[in-house]
């Protein structure tokens, strides 16, 4: 058993997962939802003993290194926080319909990295032989996991606050589905709730690390200056909440923004810009 | 103060307390800063000044587009900011303060009617007994209550983590910390490099502005490598740099070995390993056509010498022998450029084993004659040098930070009051934050509180 060929299985579980989900809002029926969210647990711990063998084989080849080292690396360790993270909502919540809108990031991600990515074990750069590098990553993509998240739960807390100023509320469409606006703006605020202070701690480990291999703790590098775009955006969306005339749809845009700002931030600055960031490929 | 000028300063007052502009500052923030990473910074590459215009050169140039996170106006953006936190902390702390030092310990009317967690009991014993019991209850499974007799009732009152509601604070004066480091290290730090030869030792540096900035010490490099991985890619690159205090090595600091990662500080100076390259001298004898006044010159890889004639020569590149390049020719040979004082400029090869072809060279350009002797290459490291002793007030700012920001977030002040008056138990709490927990705790709460007193609910 390869890593390799375990991704691909987490892969697929991903897509079937996801299936599952669509067609539970299609069909209404529960037992779908329970299977999308199973599936999703079962490949999410597929993908935690693939990234666990993919380590070891590191070290059979003699470069030893934590799998967080290039792209290919980093998206399939983004596509392991975004359903842990969701794992661990449906686990409190439960409330299914949500996977519909965050599997297929998950998805995206894996498909895109076990398609389009080179996956060779490769030697760490000097740059990134540090400790650091592990508190820096887990830490920054943790965070931008939930945020894949509240930006799935925000487009449901649109589309169905377009849905009720249209329609009555007795509709019985598969947005009627979809957990009330107040619920959807409370979750969206919890899993915010948790990506803040993660990005944070994100954001100060990589100063902290800068600081100590380069003696700058910030020296507006593309990838610092873009994490900081992304704080402020989030920072933003928690003050929105208590100012009169931001509540509610004018956050949840706010928070779709963030989680386009914070792929920006993790794969447009180094496919489009240039910096000291390694992820490029 | 006149009344328009009481007029003027409460609407200054009102819009730095303003939530709105703390919207308005942190969007703008986040869009402008965009700039600055597609604009190039610092010294634009002259490749990407030579494809925008000029009108447009001169606008980003007056908008401060090319230093734009220095610029006047991303500086007032950021002094606004500080404003805007600090003026509304102002205004909103003495209530805070206030609710935490003396809390409200009476349940009355309108209190009452703010609170969602309600549960009214309805019993048969006297007061005192309830009082005792009730007290003993929220003990235990909360918070000793403080108990006040008033309006022929008695009231007790118990409370969790009150401080928390001035973590928000915390995290607001952490940013202003923050920016008060940065404002230390940007006035008593600097940014600087140094590149050390193998054996030699430097006692200045020179700074990212071009200054020159005495350490107060020397290092010595005493030797720099790179190893390699199997494959060929670089895996370490490693100086072994001594401190020196009045030419004699310092204890502790002697041949310490330095890697990318892992850098060397001595007096609150940092030395990053950061680069490296290839340095060295070169010999040469040039003198007259037919050798008369031999002169011994030497020359630095990144240096040039004047000749006799007044030309200007540098060494553009060596090889210890010149087989390799040239068959039927040996030894050691570089390549080199003259500048004459008429501006014309020739590059040609001197040897050191062909006497015959520098003295045709010397016949054919009218120049002087010159013979390589041979030189000399060492390995140089290129260090990045930092001094921020504003550093740690940024730690602590960052530290409060992100203990502030667990604090609002995943902490809340819980508040519950009893009232006991003519044998009805009134049961009422709120809290700051998760209501859903706190409403479950208070379901459990109730019931135990029942369990006690085992009576009849309204
Ligand atoms: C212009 C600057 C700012 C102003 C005027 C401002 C003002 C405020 C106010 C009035 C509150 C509500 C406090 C309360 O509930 O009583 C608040 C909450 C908060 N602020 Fe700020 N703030 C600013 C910038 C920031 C920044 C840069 C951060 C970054 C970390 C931040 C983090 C927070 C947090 C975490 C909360 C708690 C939000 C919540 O409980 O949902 N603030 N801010």
């Amino acid at each position: 058993m390869t890593s390799s060929l375990l991704f691909n299985i987490t892969t697929f579980f991903y897509l079937m997962s996801m299936l599952a989900f669509f067609a539970f809002i299609a069909t209404r029926v529960k037992a779908l939802g329970v299977a999308g969210s199973a599936i999703a647990l079962g490949g999410l711990v597929l993908q935690t003993i693939a990234i666990g063998l993919r380590w070891k084989e590191s070290y059979a080849l003699g470069v030893g290194h934590a799998p967080l080292s290039n792209l290919y690396e980093s998206v399939v360790f983004f596509s392991w926080t975004i359903v842990l993270i969701y794992a661990l909502l449906d686990l409190k919540y439960r409330y299914r319909v949500i996977g519909a809108f965050v599997m297929p990031f998950a998805l995206m991600g894996m498909a895109w990295a076990q398609l389009g990515l080179h996956s060779g074990i490769e030697p760490l750069v000097p740059a990134l032989q540090s400790n650091w590098l592990l508190y820096h990553v887990i830490t920054c993509f943790l965070g931008y996991a939930t945020f894949a998240v509240a930006c799935g739960i925000s487009v449901m807390y649109l589309i169905r606050e377009n849905h009720e100023r249209a329609t009555s509320a007795s509709d019985r469409s598969i947005v009627a589905t979809f957990p009330s606006t107040r619920v959807l703006d409370d979750l969206n605020y919890k899993a915010i709730m948790i990506g803040f202070p993660l990005l944070t701690l994100g954001i100060v480990t990589g100063a902290a690390w800068a600081n100590y291999a380069w003696g700058t703790y910030w020296s507006w590098d593309p990838k610092e200056t873009w994490s900081l775009i992304v704080w402020f955006i989030y920072a933003a969306f928690l003050h929105a909440r208590i100012t009169r005339g931001w509540a509610g749809g004018r956050a949840a845009w706010l928070s779709i923004v963030g989680f386009v700002a914070t792929i920006f931030c993790y794969l447009g600055v180094n496919l489009l810009l240039s910096g000291l960031h390694s992820y490029g490929g | 103060m006149t009344t328009d000028q009481r007029r003027l300063s409460q609407f200054l007052w009102d819009f730095l307390c303003s939530l709105k502009l703390t919207m308005f500052l942190l969007i703008t923030l986040a869009a402008t800063s965009i700039i600055g990473t597609v604009v190039p910074q610092g010294s634009p590459p002259p490749e990407y000044l030579q494809s925008i215009s000029e009108t447009k050169l001169k606008l980003y140039q007056a908008l401060g587009f090319f230093d734009m996170y220095h610029s006047w106006w991303f500086m007032l953006l950021l002094a606004l900011l500080s404003l805007n936190l600090v003026a509304c902390s102002i205004k909103r702390l003495p209530h805070i303060w206030k609710t935490i030092t003396r809390p409200m310990v009476v349940m009355d009317a309108g209190l009452e009617k703010t609170l969602s967690n309600l549960t009214t009991i309805k019993t048969q014993e006297d007061a005192g007994t309830l009082r005792d019991r009730v007290a003993a209850v929220l003990k235990a499974e909360f918070a000793k209550p403080a108990i006040t007799e008033a309006d022929g009732a008695f009231h007790l009152f118990a409370q969790k983590t009150p401080w928390c509601r001035l973590a928000v604070y915390a995290v607001h004066l952490s940013v202003v910390i923050i920016f008060i480091g940065a404002i230390i290290g940007s006035l008593f730090g600097y940014k600087g490099y140094v590149n050390i030869l193998e054996g030699e030792s430097v006692d200045k540096v020179i700074s990212r502005s071009d200054r020159e900035i005495d350490l107060g010490f020397a290092v010595r490099c005493e030797n720099f490598s790179v190893a390699y991985y199997d494959t060929g890619a670089p895996k370490e690159f490693k100086s072994i740099l001594t401190v020196l205090e009045n030419g004699r090595p310092v204890d502790g600091y002697n041949r310490v070995p330095i890697i990318v990662n892992n850098p060397l500080t001595y007096k609150g100076i940092t030395f990053y390993q950061s680069s490296y390259g290839k340095a060295g001298e070169y010999q040469f004898t040039v003198s007259d056509i037919n050798g008369g006044n031999p002169v011994l010159l030497t020359v630095g890889s990144n240096s040039s010498a004047r000749l006799p004639d007044g030309s200007e020569m540098h060494v553009l590149e060596t090889t210890p022998d010149i087989a390799t390049y040239a068959q039927g020719l040996s030894g050691p040979a570089a390549r080199v450029e003259t500048h004459t004082p008429s501006g014309k400029t020739e590059s040609f090869i001197v040897y050191a084993n062909h006497p015959e072809l520098n003295v045709q060279h010397a016949r054919h350009s009218g120049g002087p004659l010159i013979h390589y002797r041979g030189g000399e290459e060492r390995m140089y490291t290129g260090l990045q040098v930092a001094k921020d002793p504003g550093v740690w007030v940024v730690w602590l700012g960052c530290l409060l930070m992100v203990a502030g920001i667990y604090a609002a977030f995943f902490m809340s002040h819980r508040r519950i009051w009893v009232r006991i008056k003519d044998g009805t138990v009134t049961v009422g709490g709120n809290s700051s934050k998760n209501q859903g927990g706190f409403r479950s705790f208070m379901e459990r709460l109730v019931t135990k509180i029942k369990d006690q007193l085992a009576m009849e609910e309204k």
